[in-house]
Order: structure tokens, then sequence, then C-alpha cells
């Protein structure tokens, strides 16, 4: 700090405070109205403490979904989000580490042209394709399969171009010490560049783990059976009208068991979020 | 950028290439070069024939008083959601740049929405304005507002604003916090010592030094709003009450899946594609200006 002025501290603590607040506010509404009954919730206003119905939402949400709209299980639900929240990053980093490797690497006919091929695909996000992506997949037999969720969403410009960037910086050293020792390539990078690159991909990790767990679009073109839908689908499901139609004490429940995991992730690997989250927009 | 140490190896770079390449064909090409094509086709109701008709559907498009409403929209929406989202972030990231006490504690507590789903963003926001039992809504009628964004197109566009502005604070502070705290403390002190007041200091320095940042931001927000914001639409308005929220990303979902008109939407599409290589070509200028520094 530059100069002592207790007002200014103090209005900074105050803004500070009031954005906590603010962006704390939905989530405590959320799980108070997934602690109380939908008639609770339905008598405006609705109460702002902690009602008595945390178990049995939750084990009703867990075991059978809601009543009203999609009836799948979240439990199941939360296994096939944790599922896009495991491939997709692991996927990813498995297919862009080695691509990064070959075209740093190596000297070969068209290395350009498919570092150019993997840049495009910056500028193609699903959003723009849905309807032919939607035909390909179909085509396919993918829909309503582990293998349609994840896949497609496993190439990435960004994990290629990361990893390219920090093979940059590996000392040249290192590659002509284990070419003198006679090392093959992939003893190479198995020994050197994948132990160096861990810091990387746990950071990676991090990043990509929200990014498969949070998928909305994706899943909802290609799941149309229950049993493949991931939580954030069955949120989605569950809202079967207007306001009163929904059964929000179960919706808001599984709103909470939807954020959870995401949420821990960012909290507790904050050290890497934020690196991944800084290093994979430079 | 090359290594000048490489190995040597017929086969080995392309088997390592291939995964990447050939998911990367099937899934991004295939499908981008379908687009293109379907843009360039009608389909009859039935979808059984389909007919070449070059510009049609292009020309359709810009005659569609739907369609330049959407583009419209698209544009309040998404200045919306980067001028609230960027500075609202940068107040919160200056103040805690500024505090001493509890500012780990701060950055904890303000993180946390960017894990969030888009689409559960928009549930909870809408729970808290819905019509009839939102909490929010109710302090509103005490207040005199009449508000349903059910029925009223301005109400709906400022909730999914406010859904996702809420979503993206966390992103925009990180960024921001990161930057300030790379802000030599010299320059500050210098400022402060020829008299300069903190908001002077915050306008003639800081912010000047931050402009980068906020650049990055500001292209990074308007995609944002462009395409990751699917979710909150989809989970709360539908691009409702008529076409008050229907953002171009929403007219292409709607249009090509639930509509079945092929060509419009690939149409709509190629359009977006466009959109999509102008913003990252912007961002990318950027990011080799910086490099130069």
């Amino acid at each position: 700090m530059v100069e002592n002025r207790p007002w200014l501290t103090f209005f900074s603590h105050a803004v500070l405070i009031l954005g906590v607040i603010a962006v704390a506010f939905p989530l405590y509404v959320t799980f108070v109205a997934s602690t109380l009954t939908l008639e609770q919730i339905m008598q405006v206003p609705m109460q702002l403490t902690p009602g008595d119905q945390l178990v049995e939402n939750y084990s009703q949400v867990l075991s059978g979904g809601s009543t009203k709209g999609s009836k799948a299980a979240v439990s199941q639900m939360l296994f096939n989000s944790l599922v896009m929240a495991l491939v997709i990053p692991l996927g990813k980093m498995a297919i862009s580490v080695i691509s990064a490797f070959a075209i740093v690497y190596f000297r070969f006919p068209l290395r350009m042209f498919f570092f150019w091929m993997i840049f495009v695909t910056l500028m193609l996000p699903v959003e723009v394709r849905i309807l032919p992506t939607y035909k390909v997949i179909a085509d396919l037999g993918m829909l309503n399969t582990y293998a349609g969720l994840t896949v497609p969403l496993i190439a990435s410009a960004t994990a290629t171009f990361l990893f390219r960037q920090f093979f940059m910086t590996i000392p040249d050293e290192l590659a002509e010490a284990a070419r003198v020792d006679g090392a093959s390539p992939m003893r190479f990078f198995w020994d050197v560049v994948l132990p160096l690159s861990k810091t990387i991909m746990a950071a990676l990790f991090v990043i990509q783990f929200i990014y498969g767990w949070n998928q909305y679009l994706w899943p909802l073109l290609i799941t149309t059976d229950e049993s493949m839908y991931t939580t954030v689908i069955g949120i989605k499901r569950m809202i079967v009208g207007s306001d009163s139609a929904n059964e929000w004490n179960l919706i808001m429940a599984t709103a909470i068991l939807a954020m959870l995991p995401p949420a821990l992730v960012v909290m507790l690997m904050q050290k890497w979020f934020v690196k991944g989250l800084v290093e994979t927009e430079k | 950028m090359e290594k000048r140490v490489v190995f040597r190896s017929a086969w080995l770079p392309y088997a390592l290439v291939a995964p990447q390449i050939a998911i990367t064909l099937v899934f991004f090409f295939w499908p981008a070069v379908q687009a293109v094509w379907y843009s360039f086709q009608l389909q009859d109701a039935f979808g059984l024939k389909t007919q070449f008709v070059g510009l049609l559907n292009f020309a359709h498009l810009f005659r569609d008083g739907n369609y330049l409403a959407s583009f419209k929209t698209t544009a309040v929406f998404s200045v919306a959601v980067a001028g609230a989202g960027i500075s609202i972030s940068l107040l919160l990231a200056t103040m805690a740049d500024r505090v001493l006490r509890g500012a780990m504690a701060y950055k904890t507590l303000l993180i946390w929405p960017y894990a969030v789903a888009p689409a559960i963003a928009g549930v909870l926001w809408a729970f808290l304005f819905a019509p009839s039992i939102g909490i929010v809504t109710y302090v509103l009628k005490g207040w005199g507002v009449d508000w349903n964004w059910i029925l009223k197109g301005d109400q709906a566009m400022l909730l999914v604003v406010i859904a996702s502005v809420w979503k993206e604070i966390s992103y925009n502070f990180l960024f921001f916090l990161a930057g300030l705290q790379s802000i030599p403390k010299p320059l500050i002190e210098a400022a402060a010592i020829d008299g300069a007041g903190p908001a002077r200091r915050f306008w003639t320095i800081v912010f000047p030094l931050l402009s980068p940042t906020t650049f990055f931001l500001l292209v990074v927000n308007i995609v944002y709003a462009f395409f990751d914001t699917f979710g909150v639409i989809d989970a709360t308005t539908q691009g409702g009450p008529g076409q008050a929220t229907n953002i171009l990303v929403y007219k292409v979902y709607h249009d090509g899946i639930k509509a079945a008109d092929f060509g419009g939407s690939s149409a709509q599409s190629v359009i977006l594609m466009f959109i999509v290589i102008a913003l990252t070509v912007v961002q990318f200028r950027y990011i080799e200006k910086k490099v130069e520094y």
C-alpha cells in the first residue's frame, strides 16, 4: 500500500463484501430451496433459513430424479458427468502432448500443414457447426454413447499450443544429451519431456475438468436416452413449465449436486486453476 | 521459433499427430465443409429433395427481419455482458489489490462461479426472478416494479445478462488482479509523492497500463457472450418472449434442430464462422503485439 487512507480501505472492504454477497446470494437461496418442501417454496416470500428436507430431497433426486420432469436418477447423471469430466481432459492431453511433441521435435513434410490444421479448429466451435456435426455423430452411430459424448470434444488447439510453447522452453541440451546417449525419441519423450510437463498438465487438467463437467450444447444434442443425460442436462429436463409447475426443491438439490464437484476443484486446486486459466489464454 | 536439435524418423511423427488429425478431420473439418455445402442448398418440406440454390439462403437471411433482429439482439446482449462484466470485475479487482487483510479469502469467494455451468447459472437466476415465486420478484413488487420476464422482452434480456455476467465475473476478476499485481509499485509511489490521489493515480497510471488486459478481456467476453451463453438462454428464456433474447447461436440451434431448416441454419452457421474467424484474428493480432513489447 502506498499510503494510509482508512476511509478508502473501509470502502474497499465494503465493495468487496458486497461483491462476495452478490456472488454468493444465488447459491445460498439455491441451497435453502434444496432443503425445503415444495409447499414451503411456493409460499411467497420463500423463507431464507434452511429447512429440514435436506435428506429427503437429495435422496429423492439421487435415486429417482424428479417426478414431473426427467425421472432418471441423478446418481447416474453424476456418473455420466464424471465420465465427461475425466475422459475429455485425459484424452485431450494424451493426443495434444504427442502431436505437440511431433511438431516441435521432428522435421517432416507437411509439418506446418498439420500445425495449421490444428490451429484452424480454434475457429470452429461446436456452436457454429451444430447441425452437420450432429449428422456426423448420427451417421457414425455414436448418439447416446460415451464415445459420442467425449471423443469429438477431445481435439483442441489450445492444449496443443500450450504444450508446444512449453516444449520450446525445454533446453536443447537435454535433447542433445539424449541423442548422444543413443536414446530413441520415445525414450526421450517418456523420461524427459513428460516428467517436465507435469505442472502444466495439472493446470490443464483442472481447466478441462470444469470444461468437461459443464458441457451443455453437446450432450443436449446427442443424448435422448435419459440414462445418458449429464447432470446439467438433467436439470434442464426437470424444468417442465413455468414457475409453479416445477419441483423447485428437487431441481435445486440437483443444481447443488451439479455445482459441487467443479466448485470444489476450483477452490481446492486454486493454484493450478489460476495457472491453467492464465497459461491457456496466453 | 524452431528447435535446433531434432530427432529423425520417417514414420514416427506421422503416427504421433495421427490421432489429433483424425479427430480434427472427422469432427471439425468434415462438418464445417458440410455446413458450407448445405448452406447452398434448399430442401423441400419433407426432406426428400434437395436442390442447389447458390446464395439464395444467404439472400433470404438478409431479407429476413427476424435474422436481422437477432443480429441486433446479439449486439445489445454482448455489449451489455462485456461492459457490465468488465466494469464490475475491474472495480472488485482494484479493491482486492488494495486491501491487505483477507485478500486471499475475497479471491476464493469471488472465483468459484467460474465452476458453474452457464445453464445452471441461468436456472439459479431464473428461480430468483421467477414471476410468481421468485424472492427478488417479491422485493421488486414491493418497490412497485411489475416484474415478469416470461412476458416482457426487456426484462428477459436483463435476466440473461445478469446470469451471464454473474458467471463471467470470476474470470475477468482473476485476469485484472494478475494485471494489477504486475504493475510496478514505484510508478504508483512516485505519483503518490507528487501528490496524485487514488482516483487520479487509477485513471492516469493504472488504467492505461491495464489496457492490454482490458482489450484481451473485451474480446474474450464478446466471444463468451456470442457462444458460451447458449446454456443460459436455453435453460431460461429459450430466445423468447417473441424474439427478445434470440441471439445468433440460439437461432442456429433453433432453426436447425427444432425447425429442421437445414439450408437456413447452415447459412447462419457459415456467417457465424466468419464472425469467429474475425474475432480470432483480432485476438491473435493483439497477442503478437504483446510479444513485441
